[in-house]
């Protein structure tokens, strides 16, 4: 299965939205964390407009998929992404991380707007999409459980742990999108704590490991295609990114893992994020 | 009128039998797994201890060893609760609560799901294993977190009760057990209920209020000080948290002295439970039986208690010193 052209566009056109609102949401709350989501954009998009069974229709559904951000500071670009699916009010994007807003500064879950599990402590939720992916299991049902972590995630022990444990139980109907760019809050991941080869790493714990440019859209639908296919194995795809992708003076900088754009800033970044000419 | 939990409650006659409540408590799992499909049991490397071996040889598809990697395993119950299965997780308390304590604040607690964690080995009747493996921090590392109902059971009736309520329980729940033996104090006819603690002894020189192993030992130092006159007040708070205010608030009033006796470190634990109580709504004296922040050592629980002063004599003579500030 590839994607059609259509296809392509509406994940491109669905990535461009999500950039503008994760710059714009961030602006607003005055803090938060622009650079992760810029660079997942195009897999988030990917996933969520090609992959993943959650809608307003489904919703209540218990047999849909779920999705967990293991990664929870990222959540501009999946609440941007929860507002393309009529999961939250547009509005609601701009009160992001403000008093009483419902969307918290890390995720909460929630089951009228689809957030399937609190994150925010890396290392935690891989752990939990094993717990889902058994319970899945368990009822019979063919749900697909989607996390996303980080190479800086990757640190964390607990995550070597769920690993071990969703290769030992075959749960092939789970899947982490491990958003690789090199860079954690105090610098370059390499120098801080180098996490090494993360494909080797997942394939060693007898897991389906691919590594993918995180920004093609096709090599992404790809990989979550041949993740689908595979049986008897949890499936790793290492997406590799830039961090502050399609924001020029965010692109690859460390500090904008979790510094707000002023103003002028603001401008700058949302006249860069357009559709090509 | 008496509340229920300040009418005495039903007690066992003749000459107790001794069952650690681990075992109960694998007994308990064991109804439930036949009474409820939901029912899913985790345990890490330890289900010959926890006793949750024999759900596992029952019902091997709903039983999951998730080996040595508890917080993996809190992970996972709080994953697998989120669809909606009622999660029974067990290590030793020093693991399950220790090891995993962000993951139990994290992933069970803020998202307030049905994970029970049921704990054995606790305190210092683990015995010889040493301090390594004596919890004496949980009941304070559990009462603190949001939306955690913390239940120390007595013995083996109160602990098969009080597994089949957690079950029934909204929200998540931890389950205090012990290794060792330990005397069955209740009647088959007893009605344990979350949140109520119960009497086991009437009197008004003095309180006390126990839980867990040290329940026992409480009405040990109760016959022990009716040899000498006083007549002790005898009070199991099995549940911590929600905490029975009305039960320790009426012996607060009635005894004007109370002496907690817990396996634990006096400091976080039913103690100071007990004296938050008491100092919120009718303060009066209070001494507390427990650990005074040390660890313990390898022996048998027998001389584990006696050496730190938590057996039965060890009470009756702090409560004797309490009575004399009292006057």
């Amino acid at each position: 299965m590839t994607l059609t052209s259509k296809r392509r566009d509406e994940i491109q056109q669905v990535a461009l939205q999500a950039r503008r609102d994760i710059v714009r949401m961030v602006h607003a709350a005055a803090c938060g964390h622009p650079g992760g989501p810029l660079g997942m954009a195009d897999f988030m998009a990917t996933l969520f407009v090609e992959h993943l069974r959650l809608s307003p229709e489904n919703l209540h559904e218990p047999d849909r998929d779920r999705f967990i951000l293991g990664n929870g500071h990222t959540c501009a670009g999946y609440y941007a992404l929860l507002a393309h699916k009529g999961l939250i009010p547009r509005d609601e994007l701009l009160n992001f991380r403000k008093m009483g807003a419902m969307l918290q500064g890390h995720p909460h879950r929630n089951a009228d707007m689809g957030v399937d599990f609190s994150t925010g402590s890396l290392g935690n939720s891989l752990s939990v999409g094993v717990g889902m992916a058994l319970a899945a299991k368990l009822n019979g049902w063919d749900t697909r459980v989607y996390n996303t972590s980080s190479d800086g995630e990757s640190q964390e022990g607990q995550i070597w742990e769920a690993a071990t444990s969703a290769a030992h139980y075959g749960v092939d109907n789970l899947t982490v999108l491990v958003d690789f760019n090199n860079i954690q809050i105090d610098g370059v991941m390499r120098e801080v704590m180098n996490v090494r080869d993360l494909r080797e790493k997942y394939e060693a714990f007898g897991w389906h490991a691919v590594d993918v440019d995180g920004h093609d859209v096709d090599a992404v639908d790809g990989a979550l295609c041949e993740a689908k296919a595979v049986k008897d194995r949890p499936s790793a795809i290492i997406a590799h990114t830039t961090i502050g992708r399609g924001v020029s003076y965010m692109e690859g900088q460390a500090k904008w893992h979790g510094v707000a754009p002023n103003d002028e800033e603001l401008e700058l970044a949302l006249s860069e994020l357009v559709a090509p000419a | 009128m008496l509340t229920v939990s300040q009418q005495t409650a039903p007690l066992a006659k003749g000459e107790p039998k001794k069952i650690a409540t681990r075992e109960a408590y694998g007994q308990a799992l064991l109804e439930l797994g036949s009474e409820r499909d939901d029912i899913v049991v985790l345990d890490a490397d330890l289900s010959g201890s926890t006793k949750t071996k024999a759900f596992g040889q029952a019902y091997p598809d709903r039983f999951f060893n998730m080996g040595v990697a508890e917080a993996n395993m809190i992970g996972t119950a709080a994953g697998l609760a989120a669809m909606g299965k009622t999660v029974f997780a067990s290590s030793f308390a020093m693991f399950a609560a220790g090891k995993a304590w962000e993951q139990i604040r994290q992933s069970v607690c803020v998202p307030r799901l049905n994970v029970r964690i049921c704990a054995t080995h606790a305190g210092l009747t683990v015995g010889e294993d040493g301090k390594s493996h004596q919890m004496l921090e949980d009941i304070s590392l559990m009462r603190v977190l949001p939306y955690m109902t913390v239940l120390v059971p007595a013995d083996a009736v109160e602990t098969r009760k009080a597994v089949r309520a957690a079950a029934d329980a909204d929200g998540p729940v931890y389950v205090r057990l012990s290794r060792a033996s330990t005397p069955v104090i209740y009647d088959e006819s007893y009605d344990f209920q979350i949140g109520r603690g119960s009497t086991l002894r009437e009197g008004s020189d003095v309180a006390l209020i126990a839980c867990g192993v040290e329940v026992a030992e409480a009405l040990g130092a109760a016959e022990i000080l009716a040899a000498a006159g006083i007549q002790a007040r005898v009070l199991n708070l099995a549940t911590i948290d929600p905490i029975d205010t009305e039960l320790i608030v009426a012996a607060a009033e009635q005894c004007g002295a109370i002496v907690t006796c817990e396996e634990h470190q006096i400091h976080g634990g039913l103690g100071e439970a007990v004296a938050g109580v008491v100092a919120r709504n009718h303060p009066a004296l209070v001494d507390m039986v427990g650990m005074d922040g040390e660890f313990g050592q390898s022996g048998t629980a027998t001389q584990l208690l006696a050496h730190y002063g938590l057996d039965a004599a060890s009470i009756a003579v702090r409560a004797q010193n309490l009575l004399k500030r009292k006057g």
